[in-house]
């Protein structure tokens, strides 16, 4: 009995695993097709796909021409940078915002998060049009600090959602021995509280920051122009006029999804346990 | 909001302001303000050659509903956009919900593998998505004719991407193939979260594999189930980029491919020998605006209070 059910496990197992590596192989394939592709000729593109380059059919004739005729590394320092800013402002203010509303009584404050907390299942580019008249006349438009803006405020309200469901959870008696020792209301934020939520900050950040990274509407909308252009933005507009030059096509590809499989191979762990420790909330 | 503050009587706690005004603030101007403008703007109408300004009412709304030109291109969108949002539900979801089983039922060696690989898609940007798959499905490159020849069904290959038929449903499972990670993340971490004391009773009553899933497993994490189909539904309805990446402005072929976002897009910045229409434009993201307000009440005051009763 008890031999026949170990076996029964043993099947199930093996059927679970076929399964997985089903969908495993499925995720990774094109991925992989892609980047084995741009090592190769053109002529060894066509004819056998599958095959990994050799010594006969490796070329680099695609990366020269991402290269030399785009402008990558300037669009990955766009994307960079505009990411990090916002996932800062997101960071700090949504942290601010939620302890005010976790620690304070005061007036309108459950209304107040109530309205912060609307934009969670608002998109922000419904207000596209809205943005781009205020980006016009502040003069923002084609800068980086329309995205930083826009994706701030579209970060916000789950950062400040989230934030303010962990600092509630920060032990008072903490901050009560604090103000005892004289500190400021600012110094309990900064060097009490904001430190013990530091898992909640990576959970919000991961969410935060892969939106942005990926986004194509607002550099096409607010930031079109040649310097400010992002990798995403970059990319697609490098494809469109590169339609028919398989190899610069295939290059430009892997080298956008190079630095995110190296970034995920190296973060996997953090953004998963992120993920997953947000949905248990 | 945070203006009420300074009625107070007692010593006015400045911090407390200092900490809400930089989100209130940005968040206000950028997001609100821009969302009432949109709004504001889908009642009037710009003349394109005096540039004159007109208060028109609703009469956006009733070209946008009745007026040949816009009626059909608009519910052949939300019809689209439904079409998307249905194929996400009836595939992403369930298999996400499966992998997940699969994943916390055994203690596979290399679990984290599969998990890290299978959520990896979902990390890449449509535009890279949309290009992987619009070259692999290719006919000029014929990767994908090739894998359907080799397990015997090559005559089964169209240009799926170019063929009224076919384009929407293959952008889906594109759309599909990148975002499955999500819920299987979600669902999996459910699962985890379910108290051992529970999966310990069904087992002292037999109730084990595939059963105690169905029978136990599953009703309690339809609360999570419920969070990924409204996720899924407000994502779906702002969709655009990966339409936009692969098929152009134009959501070709002849349409058959037109989303609400990509429709929005065209109606504002126009299209071929068609001006822009901002206020046009705004009222189409009104519009989108509402759907996905129904969307989310219903979850809210229906779906949501149902699921509840089966919280832990």
């Amino acid at each position: 009995m008890a031999v026949s059910r170990a076996r029964r496990n043993r099947l199930a197992e093996l059927g679970a695993h076929a399964v997985l590596l089903t969908f495993t192989v499925i995720a990774l394939f094109p991925v992989i097709l892609i980047i084995i592709n741009s090592f190769k000729s053109k002529r060894a593109i066509f004819r056998d796909p599958m095959a990994l380059p050799n010594a006969e059919t490796f070329d680099l004739i695609g990366y020269t021409t991402v290269l030399t005729q785009g402008n990558f590394p300037l669009y990955f320092w766009n994307s960079l940078s505009v990411t990090v800013a916002s996932l800062f402002f997101v960071l700090l203010f949504g942290a601010m915002a939620a302890f005010a509303l976790s620690e304070y009584k005061f007036p309108f404050n459950r209304l107040t998060g109530l309205y912060l907390a609307l934009g969670i299942m608002i998109p922000i580019r419904l207000g596209t049009i809205g943005i781009l008249k205020l980006m016009v006349a502040t003069g923002l438009v084609n800068t980086p600090w329309a995205l930083i803006l826009v994706y701030t405020a579209s970060g916000l309200p789950l950062s400040i959602f989230i934030l303010s469901e962990f600092m509630s959870q920060v032990s008072s008696d903490l901050k009560a021995a604090g103000r005892i020792d004289g500190l400021s209301e600012y110094d309990i934020f900064f060097r009490l509280v904001l430190p013990l939520v530091r898992p909640a900050l990576a959970t919000v950040g991961v969410f935060t920051m892969i939106p942005i990274w990926n986004d194509l509407w607002f550099p096409l909308i607010l930031a079109p122009s040649e310097e400010t252009k992002t990798l995403t933005l970059g990319a697609q507009v490098f494809v469109g006029q590169f339609t028919n030059n398989w190899n610069a096509i295939l290059a430009a590809m892997a080298l956008a999804i190079i630095p995110v499989m190296i970034l995920y191979a190296i973060f996997s762990r953090q953004l998963i346990r992120g993920l997953t420790a947000g949905a248990v909330k | 909001m945070t203006k009420a503050l300074t009625n107070k009587k007692r010593p006015f706690r400045w911090h407390i302001l200092v900490f809400l005004a930089p989100a209130a603030l940005i968040y206000t101007v950028v997001m609100i303000l821009p969302l009432a403008e949109t709004l504001r703007l889908s009642f009037f109408h710009v003349d394109t050659t005096t540039r004159e300004v007109t208060f028109i009412g609703l009469d956006n709304y009733k070209e946008l509903f009745f007026n040949v030109n816009w009626v059909g291109p608009f519910f052949r969108a939300l019809w689209n956009n439904f079409y998307f949002f249905i194929i996400h539900m009836l595939v992403q979801n369930p298999i996400g919900v499966m992998i997940a089983a699969l994943l916390s039922m055994f203690h596979l060696p290399g679990k984290k593998f599969y998990r890290t690989a299978i959520f990896m898609p979902t990390l890449l940007s449509f535009v890279i998505v949309g290009f992987v798959w619009k070259l692999m499905l290719s006919p000029l490159w014929g990767v994908s004719k090739g894998l359907l020849t080799s397990v015997g069904l090559g005559s089964w290959f169209m240009p799926f991407l170019g063929r009224e038929e076919t384009a929407l449903t293959t952008l889906a499972f594109i759309s599909v193939w990148q975002f499955i990670g999500i819920p299987m993340m979600l669902i999996y971490a459910a699962l985890l979260s379910i108290p051992e004391e529970v999966i310990e009773a069904a087992e002292c009553d037999g109730v084990t594999g595939f059963a105690q899933f169905f029978k136990i497993k599953l009703i309690l994490i339809l609360p999570t189930i419920g969070i990924i189909s409204i996720l899924t539904f407000v994502g779906n309805f702002n969709a655009f980029d990966l339409v936009y990446t692969t098929q152009g402005a134009l959501s070709g072929p002849n349409f058959s491919t037109d989303l609400l976002g990509t429709m929005l897009y065209r109606t504002f910045y126009g299209q071929q020998t068609q001006p822009g229409d901002p206020n046009m434009g705004a009222a189409i993201a009104t519009m989108m605006f509402l759907i996905i307000l129904v969307g989310v009440a219903i979850y809210l005051f229906f779906i949501q209070r149902k699921l509840t009763r089966y919280e832990m």
